[in-house]
């Protein structure tokens, strides 16, 4: 099930809004692709394009080597002719139906033999760990319990392609780490091309062999979550990914591989730029010192947020607040003076005008 | 894969994709159904207004003994200078105009007093047996709206027009003054005690759903009991009063049993009598320019309303628990109220069914006592002394053809409004946000605000003369089910709606994703999730359909007629006791489809009122 999903040229508007802005992308197969983005941002639009239950305005889209849009050749495939499969936010399970009844529904219509339709059912049933549960109805079940079942619907019709719409947004926070497991364990066995909608960086992070970031219907970059991660493009993605989030702080370039960021200098890597810039370093990427060294910036801590397995720290010099990370619990007091150091090469530089990230 | 661009097809292929895109618009589910339910609405609704418009600016038949120079069919204004500026206009329009807005207002004032008084009373104080009293408020809206009106007849009525004495007579002796036994006064109160539980349901449901936070942080900040209610608590109900107040002014407006029956005999006329009278003869130019009045007038109160009252102020009051921690209490109160409470709902609710029935027992009217008991007016064979010789209503067999009639028409009207519904529904939820589906939306709204005796004058102008492959429909059974129908579009869209946002659209959508077609879609998914929301809406429909009397009263004919018309003419015959004998039939049948939906849904009324 080799499936390459291509997108060229999309769009597609809801009155004066524009939701998806000309967006061309291309899924290769096995892919588990994540649509990321904070509400509003064209992805879950972009996903029911792909599924055909909305029609876009523009563009093309290709599931395999079938056009099912086009736009200037007036083509649009029905959803059910599109050979995937959806799980939605709130499960859609239908609920004047048993789980076996909401399982077979699709494929009856594909016209199954009874023994073929039970021997799926069973076999996706066991896949989510829901094995015996067939007779049961919706409301019967708990929120995972249904959740699960959305699932096994979708994979007893063995789709090629899997839409997920943010499908454990739901759910609550321990079950939503079961899922991802879940989740990412059936991607692995199934290999269908799998394309993820959330909001939920860490969702995106755990799950995804790329991320698509998007913003205000357009993608702001596609990679691997690791190059999402230590590589943002721009100043958005940089500032959406990471939990506590980077330190963003302006600055212009003093020579070569220096930024002075007023109040201190910091070490970068400035390819032979010039100009206005903004630093972004990860929490993490900031070594701390109780006392004086080479090199180091003084602060003084602000507030100290330990976790139990990292601890938080603000950090102060005049106006300008830092965010560091430090593993284990940390040791530090309040209003106590620290010497910084930072990582140059973890150290993102941004053109100040256009927010776009410098490379060489 | 390069991409297309627009400018490399060729003149036919851009043809053919804009064909291909229209073709796939046009055969969308909900776009077909909109646009059948379009024509249906055009041919229902928008031709016989036009036509009945027309009507009023042409020459008809009966014109020509005045208009000797013209031809039938000629263009004038005849009817309008005649109806608003003639020396008759004062006595045909300004009059009935003028008694249709007293009286409406009028019964609307006292509905909302009463209903509104007995929902606070009910939600926010002490009082027991709320429950009960709950129960009776909705009795006297299930009955026919003119019951009390009839009621008040046997009771208050004097010799003023010619008759026998009332019961008030009879017991004291000396005739109840001209104001008390028919005009304005009983118009108003008889339809009053009819419209208050609109008002009751509509009002306590508000105080119900009115979080209690929001009157504690009133509390909290100081302000007193009194104050609270003025503004923290007042403002929230006022949508619910304003749409009540609209929605029994717009009824009121187009009732035309208790006028009919209170004022019609001492020449209290208003708009939907007037109508009647004018349509009776024959002279449909004069009749429509009324019913053109009463429609603007009602509009007009409808669009008021929304103006005033628009989305802005309808507040959501969600949140609440509807628990209210704090009730007034009633203290020494309580027992006095309580009863008046009582008393009261038994007043309108059983007495009027007790003083009907009492009447049918007597062999001559205005002698209330026993030895003028007689089981004639039921069971009795047909004497030549008796109701012209009519045999009692038992044995009537147009008695049975009427309860026949009632029941077909109730049954057809309900299931047609229910398939209309369904179709609506999908075509409005599906569309959402289009301008088609807002047109189909908003078309149906439209016999809303024409008032039911005008909406049944507009369908004689349409239906006299054949319409395309359609006959003349005029005297068939079949006018009296299109126009009820037609006139219940407003209450099929809106249970259509709300039954189907009850499914989840992703319900559809994943039906759709799993390959189904639309109508596999509708019958396996949609149709199972809607349909006890269709089911209790087809009873809803029915028992209203039971108790019209002003949509239809205009179009039935001796053998089309309905018990609600048959009541109507035995009045204005003279035929008391049948008239009594007809309604309490009537109500029994009404009250046995209530007593099916009670146990269907569990008693609920208040989302099948307001149609």
């Amino acid at each position: 099930m080799e499936t390459t999903i291509v997108i060229k040229n999309l769009t597609k508007k809801f009155g004066n809004v524009i939701a998806v802005n000309d967006v061309s992308l291309t899924i290769e197969p096995k892919t588990f692709l994540t649509l990321l983005g904070p509400s509003g941002c064209g992805k879950t639009t972009l996903l029911r394009c792909i599924s055909g239950l909305e029609d876009p305005d523009e563009g093309e889209i290709y599931i395999g080597d079938k056009l099912v849009y086009s736009h200037v050749k007036g083509v649009s495939i029905p959803s059910g002719q599109r050979d995937l499969g959806l799980v939605f936010q709130n499960y859609a399970l239908w609920p004047h139906m048993t789980v076996y009844k909401n399982m077979t529904f699709a494929l009856e219509i594909q016209k199954l033999s009874k023994e073929e339709m039970k021997k799926r059912v069973t076999e996706a049933l066991a896949e989510v760990k829901m094995s015996g549960y067939e007779d049961r109805y919706p409301r019967e079940m708990s929120g995972g319990q249904q959740q699960r079942i959305a699932l096994a619907r979708m994979l007893a019709y063995r789709p090629r392609v899997f839409l997920m719409d943010e499908p454990l947004s739901n759910l609550d926070a321990r079950l939503r780490m079961d899922m991802r497991t879940e989740l990412k364990r059936l991607h692995h066995i199934s290999d269908a091309t799998t394309v993820y909608v959330t909001h939920d960086q860490l969702e995106a992070m755990t799950m995804s062999s790329n991320i698509a970031v998007m913003k205000e219907g357009v993608i702001q970059q596609m990679d691997t979550p690791d190059k999402v991660y230590h590589f943002p493009a721009n100043l958005f993605v940089a500032d959406f990914i990471g939990n506590p989030k980077v330190n963003l702080l302006e600055g212009w370039i003093t020579g070569p591989d220096l930024v002075d960021l007023g109040k201190f200098n910091v070490p970068v890597f400035t390819f032979s730029h010039t100009g206005d810039v903004v630093v972004g370093i990860r929490p993490e990427d900031i070594s701390v010192s109780t006392h004086a060294i080479d090199g180091g910036v003084e602060f003084i801590t602000y507030s100290v947020l330990p976790t139990g397995a990292d601890t938080t720290i603000i950090a102060r010099k005049g106006d300008t607040e830092l965010t560091i990370k430090e593993i284990g619990v940390s040791k530090l007091q309040m209003d106590q003076k620290i010497w910084l150091t930072f990582n140059k090469d973890a150290i993102n530089l941004y053109d100040k005008a256009t927010g776009n990230l410098i490379t060489h | 894969m390069a991409v297309i661009s627009n400018s490399r097809l060729s003149a036919s292929e851009k043809w053919t994709a804009v064909m291909r895109r229209f073709l796939r618009w046009l055969t969308t589910p909900h776009v077909i159904l909109s646009i059948i339910m379009l024509a249906v609405m055009i041919y229902l609704v928008i031709i016989p207004l036009y036509r009945m418009i027309m009507t009023t600016i042409t020459v008809q038949d009966i014109d020509l003994r005045v208009l000797k120079d013209s031809e039938v069919g000629d263009f004038t204004w005849y009817h309008w200078v005649r109806m608003l500026t003639s020396k008759i206009a004062k006595i045909m329009t300004y009059e009935p105009l003028v008694h249709s807005i007293v009286v409406s207002l009028g019964a609307t004032m006292f509905a909302l007093v009463i209903g509104g008084l007995m929902a606070w009373m009910v939600v926010r104080t002490d009082m027991p047996g709320r429950n009960t009293i709950h129960m009776l408020a909705t009795i006297p809206y299930i009955m026919p709206s003119w019951t009390i009106a009839m009621a008040w007849t046997v009771i208050f009525k004097n010799r003023t027009t010619g008759g026998t004495p009332g019961l008030l007579e009879y017991i004291l002796g000396t005739p109840p003054p001209d104001w008390l036994a028919y005009g304005p006064i009983p118009i108003i109160v008889s339809s009053g005690l009819h419209y208050y539980t609109f008002f009751f349901l509509f009002v306590s449901a508000a105080l119900l759903s009115i979080d209690s936070s929001l009157e504690e942080a009133g509390e909290l900040a100081g302000a007193g009991r009194w104050r609270i209610m003025r503004k923290i608590t007042f403002p929230l109900v006022v949508p619910a009063i304003a749409s009540g107040f609209i929605m029994t002014f717009s009824k009121t407006m187009g009732t035309f049993g208790g006028p009919n029956v209170l004022g019609v005999p001492v020449k209290y006329y208003t708009l939907s009598t007037m109508l009647r009278s004018n349509t009776g003869i024959g002279n449909y130019g004069d009749g429509f320019v009324l019913a053109i009045i009463l429609i603007l007038f009602a509009m007009t109160t409808i669009m008021i309303n929304q103006k005033l009252v628009g989305t802005r102020k309808s507040y959501e009051t969600i949140g609440g628990r509807g628990f209210m921690s704090q009730k007034v209490k009633l203290r020494n109160f309580k027992g006095l109220l309580t009863g008046m409470v009582v008393v009261f709902q038994f007043l309108i609710a059983i007495l009027p069914l007790v003083v009907l029935l009492y009447s049918t027992f007597m062999l001559r009217t205005g002698d209330f006592s026993l030895s003028n008991f007689t089981l004639a007016h039921w069971i009795g064979k047909g004497d030549i002394s008796i109701n012209n010789g009519e045999p009692g209503v038992l044995r009537n067999p147009k008695i049975y053809l009427g309860a026949w009639n009632s029941i077909r028409l109730s049954l057809l009207t309900a299931l047609f409004t229910s398939i209309l519904g369904v179709i609506l529904g999908y075509a409005i939820v599906k569309g959402r946000g289009t301008r088609l589906s807002k047109l189909v939306e908003q078309m149906a709204f439209i016999p809303y605000v024409i008032p039911g005796i005008a909406f049944g004058a507009v369908y004689i102008s349409m239906f006299t003369k054949p319409v395309g492959p359609i006959p003349p429909l005029y005297g068939t059974f079949a006018l009296l089910v299109i126009v009820s129908v037609a006139k219940h579009l407003p209450f099929s869209a809106r249970t259509g709606v709300s039954a189907m946002l009850q499914v989840g659209k992703e319900l559809e959508e994943a039906a759709a994703i799993a390959g189904a077609s639309p109508w596999r879609r509708f019958v396996r998914i949609i149709f199972p999730l809607t349909s006890t929301g269709f089911v209790s809406g087809f009873l809803l429909n029915f028992i209203s359909t039971m108790r019209e009397l002003s949509l239809i009263i205009l179009l039935v004919t001796p053998t089309t007629a309905v018990l609600a018309s048959m009541t109507m003419r035995y009045i204005e015959n003279g035929n008391e006791q049948q008239a009594d004998a007809v309604i309490l039939i009537l109500i029994f049948l009404v009250l046995i489809g209530n007593f099916i939906i009670s146990r269907f849904r569990g008693g609920s009324l208040k989302k099948g009122l307001g149609m």
